[in-house]
């Protein structure tokens, strides 16, 4: 589904990622894991278009997508949620659906039907998936962390992507918002049949979740498999044991 | 014309003068913008009311004293200073977190307040202060002769010059701006009084303009008004030179300058042109300014 | 609902204007409705886009120069000049707009200023032209035009059907996927929505009204002086906007007719205006955050 080859990315001389191999077949969920500083973020800015990669290609479902600008990627069919929370604010929840979901139908340069009117069954539909039906018309803004999190799920979903990728889901939540995100994204996944790529440092939600792992160290990946294979493997337990761990 | 050395020399040098004067107040602008990220409207406010408050000072009350203009140029930085203080401390500081065009109109009224208060104060009649008397006259350059007070505005803008950047560079306070600059957040963190960094910027700003105002006051004529030409040529050097650039501000100032000054002589028809024009070709090719740094969005 | 009965009764006021207040009152209201129309399509920028214009003096003076210019020197006929006049506004802030959109926050402002006043400048020494410093007077109305109430209503037809159109506009689709770049440009992309190409619509949009605003001004004033464009004509319009407050629709139409019709009572009683304006701009700015119009309306419920 999502493919990435060779992918680097140097800054001034620095190379902050290199030799990026990655694939992310269909249903998997995927996670990426490393210490502080091993270029996880980077590496998500640069599939999704924020960063333009020195070397390497990425392709989405077999199209080329390497560079793309971030609004291009979203109508080819990937959704990305960020790390800290990215909602529209000032707007109510059910308005922030209501913009997701005018952008994905292409509503974008209809001058005259009041936005208002479209997609009003959509967005309480979307709402209820992931948990703020009762929420819609609170500003964005006001909404607890975790339900704004819930709030950028929805948005991510608005555009139906095929694949989602997830930074940093469960950060500066509670063990029981954890929870609750494990089991919505879980849910979702499989009502939809998402594919997930997801950045995290906690390690519980990793293992809960993840079906395919890879380990990135400094840039580079340095394991790849299933929970169990990385777990096992001597060069991750090094790293992870060996003091370069900073969670 | 050119080839004419005299005359080369005259079209420089007025041109170095008027950047001088120039780099004084935008200096103050640039370390506001760069530090506060507030866009000061009343900074031409602000060298206005300095060059009246000097008036005041050499012409009224010091009237034949020696030194009366130096006497003058302190004060208005210490008024524009003060006032600066008590305007951030009750009012500006409660708009930090709006939006910027809420700043933009506090910077708006102010404008306004201080105009009129000229007006009140010292009327509509342009007024002039008189060249100290150690300055009087032009100095023989060989190539030509030229007013000794412009030489010395050329001279003392370097001296700011350098003195600003060893205020930024060397000491702690000039530590803490810089880093107030790029990352507020993670002084705030350290400990840092950050309100206390930014009234101290915005305080020396105004007492830099105030005080290029008080100078620019012996060199040209005082009117209510004369603001709003100031603040744009004021945007344009900072914006050229680059935002909380100071060797910005001062390249920016020369470069314009010597552009107005050439200009208005050889191009006159295209000099306000050309000017724009400038400014629009940095904003195109490099909006963080000749010697800015580039902001990570 | 409510928002079409008091259109209604602001149109049925504006159109009873000229048999209650005489020649006086239909100079002033047709300034009003005209700075109305200004604010209003500024605001579709600030407001809506999240967008600070400095530089919005230029469509409304290129306009306003542009027909003063087809109507006297070549002649033209009022129904062709008036849109070729609208229509170079519309040029200008394609050609502008395509610029600065690639620029965000202050430098967008910025340059904003920079073409605004590339603009005046050109005005300024194009005397022969435009009349550069002295101003291009005598435009040439045409007859009917001529009567002080039949230019009032026509300015009051043209600016409530633009008023009308900016109202559809900011409340369809695109309006609601405007005010999503204004907050959050970053997740708007990540939408699928291109912000780079909604602004520079909004642009040319605001820049066609403002240019239709400009137009009427030539109008009202038969002349165009070169101050129309200097940068203080934006910050009036800015002004204006922020008065009124920038969050509603109607909030900069407020504000315009609140700034004019202070300042013409204002300037009677004293010389002192700028100091009142002062005054009342602190005042909004820190009891009025949502301006003038927050008087009337209720704070959207957050609880």
């Amino acid at each position: 589904m999502l493919e990435v080859k060779n992918l680097g990315k140097n800054f001034d001389g620095f190379w902050a990622l290199s030799d990026v191999n990655l694939s992310v077949g269909q249903g998997e969920r995927h996670a990426v894991i490393g210490p502080n500083g091993a270029g996880k973020s980077t590496l998500f800015n640069a599939i999704t278009g924020y960063l333009k990669p020195t070397t390497g290609t990425v392709t989405l479902d077999g199209r080329d997508i390497t560079g793309a600008a971030p609004d291009r990627l979203v109508r080819d069919g990937m959704g990305r949620s960020f790390q800290r929370v990215n909602v529209f604010p000032d707007l109510t929840a059910f308005e922030n659906v209501q913009s997701a979901l005018l952008a994905h139908h292409r509503r974008l340069w209809d001058f005259f039907t009041p936005g208002d009117s479209l997609y009003r069954d959509e967005a309480q539909a979307l709402l209820a998936q992931v948990g703020l039906a009762e929420d819609a018309q609170r500003v964005a803004g006001t909404l607890a962390y975790g339900k704004q999190k819930q709030l950028e799920l929805a948005l991510s979903l608005a555009s139906e992507p095929k694949v989602l990728l997830l930074d940093e889901p469960t950060a500066g939540m509670s063990p029981q918002e954890t929870m609750d995100i494990l089991a919505l994204i879980k849910d979702l996944q499989e009502e939809r049949g998402l594919t997930l790529l997801f950045t995290e440092h906690d390690m519980e939600f990793v293992f809960a979740i993840a079906t395919q792992m890879t380990v990135l160290v400094q840039g580079t990946p340095i394991a790849h498999g299933t929970p169990e294979e990385v777990r096992a493997s001597e060069e991750v337990q090094r790293v992870y044991l060996g003091g370069e761990h900073a969670a | 014309m050119l080839s004419n050395p005299m005359f080369l020399a005259m079209t420089v040098l007025n041109g170095l003068s008027m950047a001088m004067v120039l780099f004084i107040i935008a200096a103050g602008l640039t370390l506001i913008l760069g530090v506060l990220r507030i866009i000061n409207f009343a900074h031409g406010a602000f060298f206005m009311l300095g060059g009246y408050v000097a008036w005041q000072v050499a012409e009224v009350w010091l009237d034949g004293v020696p030194g009366a203009l130096w006497i003058g140029a302190v004060v208005s930085a210490l008024v524009l200073g003060v006032l600066a203080l008590v305007v951030e401390r009750t009012m500006l500081k409660h708009l930090y977190g709006r939006e910027e065009h809420y700043q933009l109109l506090f910077t708006f009224a102010l404008v306004l307040l201080i105009n009129d208060a000229v007006k009140v104060i010292w009327g509509t009649d342009i007024l002039t202060i008189s060249h100290p008397d150690s300055l009087r006259g032009a100095a023989d350059l060989g190539v030509t002769f030229y007013p000794k007070y412009r030489l010395f505005l050329c001279a003392f803008g370097v001296v700011v010059a350098v003195g600003l950047w060893l205020l930024v560079e060397k000491t702690r306070w000039g530590r803490l701006t810089r880093a107030a600059r790029m990352d507020r957040e993670m002084l705030s963190a350290l400990g840092v009084h950050v309100p206390t960094v930014y009234a101290s910027v915005f305080v020396l700003g105004a007492g830099l303009a105030g005080m290029g105002g008080a100078l620019a006051a012996a060199d040209r004529s005082l009117f209510p008004g004369m603001d709003a030409e100031i603040i744009v040529q004021c945007f344009i050097i900072v914006i050229i030179g680059g935002l909380g650039s100071l060797w910005g501000a001062f390249l920016g100032a020369i470069m314009l300058g010597l552009l107005t000054s050439f200009g208005t002589i050889f191009f006159p028809q295209f000099e306000l042109v050309l000017v724009y024009l400038l400014m629009i070709g940095i904003l195109l090719v490099r909006p963080w300014g000749l010697l800015g740094r580039e902001e990570a969005t | 609902m409510r928002v079409l009965l008091l259109a209604i009764a602001a149109l049925a006021g504006f159109a009873a204007l000229p048999f209650l207040f005489g020649d006086y009152g239909i100079f002033l209201g047709a300034e009003i409705l005209i700075f109305i129309l200004f604010a209003l399509a500024f605001n579709l920028m600030l407001g809506h886009g999240g967008l600070v214009s400095f530089g919005h003096a230029a469509y409304f003076a290129i306009a306003a120069y542009a027909l003063a210019i087809l109507l006297t020197t070549y002649n033209w006929p009022l129904g062709l000049a008036f849109p070729g006049a609208v229509l170079m506004s519309t040029v200008a802030a394609v050609i502008i707009g395509y610029f600065c959109v690639r620029l965000t926050a202050i430098y967008f402002a910025m340059l904003t200023l920079a073409f605004s006043q590339l603009v005046w400048a050109i005005a300024f020494k194009w005397s022969d032209v435009t009349g550069g410093d002295e101003g291009f007077v005598g435009v040439a109305i045409p007859d009917w035009l001529t009567q002080p109430v039949s230019f009032y209503y026509v300015t009051l037809v043209v600016v409530a059907i633009c008023s009308a159109m900016l109202w559809v506009i900011v409340h369809s689709a695109f309006g609601h996927t405007l005010r999503a770049t204004r907050e959050n440009p970053q997740r708007a992309e990540f939408l699928g929505i291109p912000v780079r190409k909604v602004r520079l619509v909004t642009f040319i949009l605001s820049g066609t009204f403002t240019g239709v605003a400009g137009a009427l001004f030539t109008l009202l004033n038969r002349a165009v002086f070169v101050e129309f464009a200097w940068w203080t004509k934006s910050a009036e319009v800015l002004i204006m906007s922020i008065l009124g407050g920038v969050g509603s629709f109607f909030g900069p139409a407020l504000g315009a007719a609140a700034l004019i019709l202070l300042d013409r009572q204002i300037t009677e009683i004293t010389e002192y205006w700028p100091t009142v304006l002062g005054i009342i701009l602190l005042i909004v700015l820190f009891f009025l955050p949502d301006g003038l119009i927050g008087l009337f309306k209720k704070r959207k419920p957050d609880a």
